[in-house]
């Protein structure tokens, strides 16, 4: 299948899902007013993946913002991956900077939400 | 030409770094953020803060962007179909400022859920926020139902608000959220 790329905005995200590595990467800001429409992509592409997923699905969540909207859309996205389970080793990495509380408890919200491993990575500001 | 002066005035006694009276579209969003997130980088504001105010700000516009959405079945003068927003910064703390028309049918369900809200420390905030994010669905706008329960638990501080009536159908909606530095 196809790889998924879609440039980030000032209010979407870049998103780099690689169907042949199992490297899926979601990264900067994710606020649109609309973030099914956003989203909608994403989902369908991931609703294909899963048919014949990767031996090992590795989801990287790097954000800066996300809105409460979006976060429903994450919800479902790692639903998917939830789905995943026995025919692919899934693992997701939740990033956040130093001194960034909200989106570290943000990550530890879907921890316990979410089935699937979640790691909480740090990540020293530039 | 006096009342100039005297907006001016009231302005900068509440310490206003922004203000907007108007319609509220996704283009506005954007130039809002733009504006504010580059005011905060010039003041050398903490990174910390910094965040906050833009995540809570970004909530606050959306209530307002989705609200503003809604507005074609109230039947207000056109003129009333904009939004207040300001954005002041006093004594060690921000305050993000709203207003806009609702349906006063709306009213207790909105009143409901932010005295729900004000009455929860926390942990609590955090159990609802958790629950609604897992249970809830979106709507077709793509709202969640999240966006007061994330602006309380970010803020940390009670959220003050207000409804001023003006007739049966319409009543104006006014939010104050304070973010501590």
């Amino acid at each position: 299948m196809e790889n998924l790329t879609l440039e980030g905005s000032a209010k979407t995200p870049t998103v780099s899902f690689d169907s042949d590595n199992g490297v899926l990467e979601l990264k900067g800001r994710s606020i649109p007013e609309n973030s099914i429409e956003f989203y909608k992509p994403v989902i369908n592409w991931l609703d294909s993946y899963i048919t014949d997923p990767n031996h090992h699905t590795l989801l990287v969540i790097k954000l800066e913002y996300f809105n409460t909207s979006s976060s429903k859309c994450l919800v479902e996205i790692l639903r998917r991956l939830e789905s995943l389970k026995e025919q692919s080793i899934v693992k997701v990495k939740w990033c956040y900077e130093e001194e960034d509380e909200d989106m570290q408890e943000s990550g530890e919200d879907f921890k316990e939400i979410i089935k699937v491993p979640i790691e909480m990575v740090l990540v020293r500001e530039n | 030409m006096d009342k100039v002066f005297e907006i001016y005035k009231q302005l900068e006694e509440k310490n206003v770094l922004l203000s907007f009276k108007g319609m509220i579209t996704s283009e506005l969003l954007t130039t809002i953020l733009q504006i504010m997130e580059s005011k905060m980088d010039h003041m050398d504001e903490k990174p910390k803060v910094k965040r906050k105010v833009f995540n809570i700000l970004v909530e606050c516009l959306q209530n307002l962007y989705h609200h503003i959405d809604q507005e074609d079945i109230v039947h207000v003068p056109t003129e009333d179909k904009s939004a207040l927003l300001m954005i002041a910064k006093g004594d060690g703390e921000y305050t993000i400022t709203t207003g806009n028309y609702m349906k006063s049918s709306d009213m207790e369900v909105l009143k409901t859920k932010l005295d729900l809200v004000n009455g929860m420390d926390k942990d609590e905030l955090k159990a609802y926020y958790k629950k609604v994010l897992n249970e809830g669905s979106l709507s077709s706008k793509g709202t969640a139902g999240l966006g007061m329960i994330d602006i309380a638990r970010k803020s940390g501080e009670k959220l003050d608000y207000n409804f001023t009536s003006i007739n049966e159908i319409t009543t104006f909606f006014s939010l104050a959220v304070k973010i501590a530095e």
